[in-house]
């Protein structure tokens, strides 16, 4: 008890929670890039995930976990935070904040939106289920037909939009949070913080672009049925 | 040099406060900051008005009793400076300067720019100190320390209390500076017999004062008259996980 009420406590399970959050994607990255090797690669690649059966569930569970502990602390944290803050100050000039740190609540919530949305697009199969993989004909192998699926949502200009802008917003998220983590865990030793800062930039930059590179190389036409 | 200064005025605690307006004339570039509130002050009290309250004491840079929000930035924003060692020649003829107090809601305001702020002495009660056998002087290195441990140390005392990275952090934050004493005894054998508990009880304390959580923004590092490194919440951050351990 004492831990989860310690302001460090907190931290240190925003920056473990968060740093499973991020391998997450990383992995989720990996796993969605076989869109690039056409219908064969994910439709092979989803089958499998479903394959798994009680696995996929238990998976699910603890990264619904994960991710209840981080939105919940986080907006603990944001809260407290507030109340520590009197008025602001009639000028008040930033030196190291940025952006992105200073807007890691408005990120995070917007990030929280958009899961919801995609777990009902491609999970759930609630919004657009015209071109769902549940609605579209099984595949020559008699699979669930995710690329098409894919494909043929981003091929809808505000569905890209959104996941564009979503990714943005990741971005963000994921600059400020990868040196925060390492921060928290302690691993600063002073000339280290302006390198892992950049680390973190970098890292945040490969998942926007691997994100991205799907549903605009679907609009440009590239990537097609 | 003439500059117009936007000065927060407030009577007591419980007053709302206004940013109000004087004039500085004749202000030479050799003059240090304070030294020019002492003549605006002076015209204040010659006019029968309320001269404008403000912290100060040594105007060597060391004692950490000024404390002003100089155009938005804790001590004026000029590396490794106090606002006592802040000097006009920073300044433009006709520049418009905005003074605040340090603002968090763990410091009340007293008056105009003067905070209250005994916050840091709770917290460096609650844990920032050793406890040790008094009476006779114990020998010369009769406790070994390595130099690099003590620059270590040296580096996080260097801190002298001002409240700048309170004042500075967009969460109002203490933790830079409860990091420094956390960080400096427990790199010394003397301060890392009561490591566990210190470091446990002067972050509970720092909540209980009222002070926000550090989300790492690293404002604090800058906002230090001293340069004080965000290196030592790390080392603080790997003490209280040390402390969770058997």
């Amino acid at each position: 008890m004492q831990f989860i009420q310690s302001t460090v406590g907190r931290k240190i399970l925003m920056a473990v929670t968060g740093a499973i959050l991020i391998s997450f994607i990383c992995v989720h990255l990996l796993g969605n890039s076989s869109v690039f090797l056409g219908a064969d690669g994910i439709n092979a690649y989803a089958k499998h995930l479903h394959d798994l059966g009680p696995l996929v569930w238990l998976f699910r569970l603890v990264m619904l976990s994960v991710f209840g502990i981080h939105i919940i602390f986080g907006i603990l944290l944001t809260l407290e935070n507030r109340a520590a803050t009197p008025g602001n100050y009639a000028v008040k000039k930033m030196a190291r904040a940025n952006f992105a740190s200073e807007t890691m609540i408005v990120s995070g919530l917007l990030l929280l939106a958009f899961v919801v949305y995609h777990i009902l697009h491609f999970t759930a199969h609630v919004t657009n289920p015209e071109i769902s993989a549940s609605h579209l004909p099984l595949d020559a192998l008699n699979r669930p037909d995710v690329y098409t699926m894919v494909v043929l949502s981003f091929q809808k200009f505000v569905i890209s939009l959104i996941y564009v802008a979503a990714m943005v917003f990741l971005f963000l998220h994921v600059s400020h949070g990868f040196q925060s983590f390492i921060q928290t865990l302690g691993f600063n030793n002073g000339p280290s913080l302006s390198p892992v800062e950049k680390v973190s930039k970098g890292v945040a930059l490969v998942l926007l672009f691997g994100y991205i590179s799907i549903p605009i190389l679907i609009i440009a036409g590239i990537v097609k049925i | 040099m003439n500059l117009t200064l936007y000065v927060w005025r407030q009577k007591g605690p419980k007053d709302m406060g206004k940013l109000e307006q004087y004039e500085a004339p004749n202000v030479s570039p050799d003059q240090s900051f304070l030294e020019m509130l002492d003549d605006v002050n002076e015209v204040l009290i010659k006019t029968g008005k309320d001269p404008i309250a403000f912290d100060h004491d040594c105007r060597e840079g060391i004692c950490g009793m000024c404390s002003q929000v100089i155009n938005g930035r804790p001590h004026g924003g000029q590396d490794r400076t106090t606002v006592c060692q802040l000097h006009m020649r920073s300044f433009k003829d006709g520049d418009s300067i905005y003074i605040e107090p340090w603002k968090a809601k763990a410091f009340p305001i007293v008056r105009d720019l003067v905070v209250d702020r005994a916050a840091m002495d709770t917290i460096m009660n609650s844990g920032g100190y050793t406890s040790c056998h008094t009476g006779g002087v114990p020998d010369a290195n009769s406790v070994m320390i390595g130099k690099p441990e003590a620059d270590y140390a040296m580096d996080a005392a260097e801190c002298i209390g001002c409240g700048a990275c309170i004042a500075g952090c967009p969460n109002s934050s203490a933790m830079l500076f409860t990091s420094n004493k956390v960080a400096q005894l427990a790199a010394l054998p003397q301060g890392r017999i009561e490591a566990k508990a210190r470091v446990k009880a002067m972050t509970e304390t720092l909540k209980e004062c009222g002070f926000g959580n550090c989300t790492n923004h690293y404002e604090c590092q800058s906002s230090c008259p001293k340069g004080i490194d965000v290196k030592f919440i790390a080392k603080l951050n790997r003490e209280y996980i040390k402390s969770l351990l058997p």
